[in-house]
């Protein structure tokens, strides 16, 4: 792909402010790009199959908008969910290429585009329709593991104190969109359905470890079922599916470790 | 076709909603029906904070935010309804925490709070610390928070229900609240629900524009049930555009970022908030930044190859603070421009972020057929609600302030009237309108399809609707939506399915969008003065003996039977501030 570059801006800040140096700005040009969709149709379609789509697309478009145009000029049956995408409201995870990634947090540019770039619907749930899938067990394995606050004691008047150093150390595990990119990327849940799935576990640490909580035996318990935290087997992909770059397997590793202990 | 009863119904589950449920499922059977699962919601993409004057960090008081609120608004703020918001905020953000949303903690423990935009002390004095935030995912924290409560209180989700009808009885001749029709988007089956109260919460309609913070599924759809309906819609012509969207992307960079100390530039590094705004500078409402960047801009100092952006500088700011204060949109820079903010200036533009109008109602958030008048049983709150609590520009925050206060009245008003009412019978043939509607959109053979209407839409209103008006401009818009509405009576669709159809449901979302911006746009062209969000270039003044009114927008049938935009306006209520001029 051929870039013009443009001069170099040096912006010199009036007041106390070191100089900046501005980026070099490339003058996007658009490429054809190929994508191979497994597609649907529930009804009309007895099995999935493949569909090659040509859009033309900068290096800086999203996959989205590439679903978009395609939707949008080529086949308006084409279906997906999407809605924010700025990778914040969690609807469009899929596999592309064979990663589970967020359509609109993956960009042209970085995606190889010398062969046609492969997207299908996330696994381990019921496929609905094109890249559609069944979101509810997801969902209920989320619910199982007692997502909200469980506070003791009386309510204070104002807020409960907590230092920052206390609302630092679940920090990581609040930023979950519960997306499935993770669950959905687990072999051991596509091979066990009733395992929770690390997005479950993710939100059951952002509870155990609030320093505001009281509930983390009971949320233990449900994790310490068969199909609980000890099915993970560590291979790291949901750490690496997460777009929002929670370190998932360390999570899923000190809810173990707290289960071993029973301590927090 | 299934039909349901409940006590109260809310539409829509974002902040408002999910917060209105919260109060209403524990006095009375309610259901939420949802077009999307609830975390999809576009609450989740807010970023920098909800203020209240908790005083944690300095002295402060909730008249202070009152008066920023009604200033910041141009004094087109319903003022006793901007005191009970900034009063209650307080109680509203003690909720959240108690709640377990995770708030930045100040040394002591506290709720952490920090600078935003048009908020200061002691009516303009200085910049004032008054918004509570998470990182700068406040939204996203507070949509995972009241999500979770909803599920450790059991409410009752329809999720991916999209309501497309609401259900009027009229037989007293003066409309009550009956009920709603629904379309479930996995089956393509349309649900009746029965209903004693009603709430509206189903967001705003940027997608009437192409450069917009919004989500995709912001598409207006309940205030375009309303205007269906010959209700009206109030001050439609004010839409907030937040001054730092990326350039040419409009994905929302929180003002948080100037919070925090982050500056404006031009392309001769120039801090031109300076000049517009002495005192609190790039902390200045939003309407009068973007217009600055316009005029930057338009001036020929804008930066890039095209000269049509200018720069957010957080450079000079420790790269701790970046990293740990902003942490999503230092990413969102990353990713979508290639721009690290830590060391680059950040390439920055107006996009649409906020309609200020919407369905009236007062401050019980009950909803107005005409300016006195209520419709029983109906209710709406958040965005998709006008209070009005933010006049003519909403200042930075007060929208997550605006959904937990008025969300939790509503869902305490709708519960008790249903507690005190029986159902009122459904009007006869009460799901037609809707079966006609999708099925005339799924047996279409018209030559329209929906992308390319929607893009046109989108680009007129971008050209000619912005941050800047002209009668001219605004008349261009009028004509290329209406004809865009001619148009959109031979669109079709593709996919001729019942399950998931998303061709269906974008077709019927356009059908919204476009019915909102002529509602918009004749507003703006009637309004004759410049006020807030709405700027007239050729009436640059603000005129209070003429226009310090609502816009009342109804839709109305002529005598050859074409629908036309009749407007009427409601007086400001005003309790202790005057207008003065709006300088800061």
């Amino acid at each position: 792909m051929t870039t013009t570059l443009v001069a170099e801006v040096v912006i010199e800040p009036e007041s106390n402010v070191a100089p900046v140096v501005m980026p070099e700005t490339p003058v996007p040009v658009a490429t054809d790009v190929t994508f191979r969709i497994r597609r649907y149709q529930p009804d009309f379609d007895e099995e999935p199959h493949w569909v090659d789509y040509t859009v033309a697309l900068y290096p800086t478009d999203r996959v989205l908008t590439a679903l978009e145009k395609i939707k949008g000029e080529q086949d308006g049956s084409l279906t997906f969910r999407r809605s924010c995408a700025h990778g914040i409201c969690g609807s469009d995870a899929m596999r592309i290429n064979g990663r589970n990634r967020l359509a609109c947090k993956t960009l042209v540019k970085d995606i190889d585009i010398s062969k046609p770039i492969t997207v299908e619907a996330i696994k381990g749930l019921p496929l609905e329709k094109d890249l559609v899938v069944d979101m509810e067990p997801f969902f209920a394995a989320y619910r199982q593991v007692l997502p909200f606050l469980i506070p003791e004691g009386h309510e204070p008047t104002k807020e409960r104190i907590q230092s920052a150093e206390d609302r630092a150390r679940f920090d990581d595990t609040t930023k979950c969109i519960l997306c499935a990119a993770c669950t959905t990327s687990c072999p051991v849940f596509w091979t066990n359905e009733q395992y929770f799935g690390p997005a479950a576990i993710v939100a059951a640490h952002r509870f155990i470890f609030d320093s505001r909580d009281a509930g983390a035996n009971a949320r233990l318990e449900v994790l310490n079922d068969k199909e609980g935290v000890w099915r993970c087997r560590t291979t790291f992909n949901c750490t690496d599916a997460c777009p929002r770059g929670i370190e998932i397997t360390k999570a899923i590793a000190e809810v173990k470790q707290a289960l071993i202990f029973r301590r927090i | 076709m299934q039909t349901h009863e409940f006590d109260v119904i809310i539409v829509g589950a974002g902040g408002a909603g999910m917060r209105a449920a919260l109060e209403s499922s524990t006095r009375a059977r309610t259901a939420v029906l949802t077009k999307l699962y609830p975390t999809r919601s576009h609450t989740g993409a807010a970023q920098g904070g909800m203020c209240a004057a908790l005083a944690n960090v300095e002295e402060d008081n909730w008249e202070w935010h009152t008066f920023d609120t009604v200033k910041g608004g141009d004094y087109l703020v319903d003022q006793d309804a901007a005191e009970i918001m900034c009063k209650e905020a307080i109680d509203a953000v003690l909720d959240l925490e108690k709640m377990g949303l995770p708030f930045n903690r100040t040394p002591e423990g506290r709720i952490d709070q920090r600078r935003f935009g048009g908020h200061t002390r002691n009516h303009g004095e200085a910049a004032v610390r008054r918004s509570c935030y998470a990182a700068d995912r406040t939204g996203h924290m507070i949509l995972q928070t009241l999500y979770q409560s909803c599920i450790k209180e059991g409410v009752e989700f329809y999720n991916e229900f999209y309501v497309l009808d609401i259900l009027l009885n009229e037989e007293t001749g003066e409309p009550v609240a009956a009920g709603v029709v629904a379309y479930e988007l996995a089956t393509g089956e349309i649900h009746l629900f029965k209903a004693k109260s009603i709430i509206f919460a189903t967001g705003g309609f940027g997608k009437v524009f192409k450069t917009t913070s919004n989500a995709h599924t912001l598409t207006g759809d309940g205030m375009g049930i309303i205007w269906r309906k010959g209700l009206p819609l109030e001050d439609m012509e004010f839409y907030q555009f937040h001054p730092t969207g990326l350039a040419g992307l409009g994905v929302l960079l929180t003002e948080g970022a100037r919070g925090e100390g982050g500056i404006l530039r031009n392309a001769a590094g120039e801090r031109f908030m300076e000049r517009v705004a002495p005192t609190i500078k790039d902390l200045a409402p939003r309407d009068m930044i973007a217009r600055a960047m316009v005029q930057e801009v338009r001036e020929g100092r804008g930066a890039g190859p095209h000269k049509d952006y200018v720069y957010l500088d957080l450079t000079h700011l420790p790269k701790e603070q970046i990293e740990s204060k902003l942490p999503d949109i230092t990413e969102f820079s990353r990713t979508y421009l290639g721009v690290d903010p830590v060391t680059e200036l950040v390439p920055v533009f107006p996009t649409a972020h906020y309609a200020m109008g919407g369905i009236p109602t007062n401050v019980e958030t009950e909803v107005l057929r005409d300016n006195v008048n209520i419709v029983p049983g109906l209710y709406a709150a958040g965005e998709v609600a006008c209070v009005s609590v933010h006049g003519a520009n909403r200042l930075g925050t007060n929208s997550l302030l605006d959904i937990n206060v008025f969300g939790k009245r509503a869902g305490i008003a709708a519960a008790n009237y249903a507690n005190s009412v029986s159902h009122v019978e459904l009007p006869r043939d009460s799901q037609a309108q809707t079966i006609a509607l999708v099925e005339q959109l799924r047996s279409s053979t018209g030559g329209e399809r929906v992308a390319p209407l929607r893009r046109a839409l989108q680009e007129t209103m971008d050209m000619n609707a912005q941050v800047y008006r002209t009668e001219v401009t605004l008349k261009q818009a009028l004509i290329d939506v209406q004809g865009l509405r001619e148009r959109y009576k031979n669109v079709s669709i593709q996919d001729k399915g019942t399950r998931y159809n998303t061709d269906l449901l974008e077709a019927i979302e356009l059908g919204f969008l476009l019915d909102l911006a002529e509602v918009l746009v004749v507003s703006a062209l009637e309004r004759k003065e410049s006020r807030g969000g709405h700027a007239r270039e050729d009436y640059p003044a603000r005129d209070d003996v003429n226009f310090m009114r609502h816009t009342m927008a109804t839709r109305k049938i002529d005598a050859q039977g074409q629908e036309y935009v009749h407007l009427d306006y409601k007086p400001v209520s005003v309790t202790n501030y005057q207008p003065m001029e709006r300088k800061y």
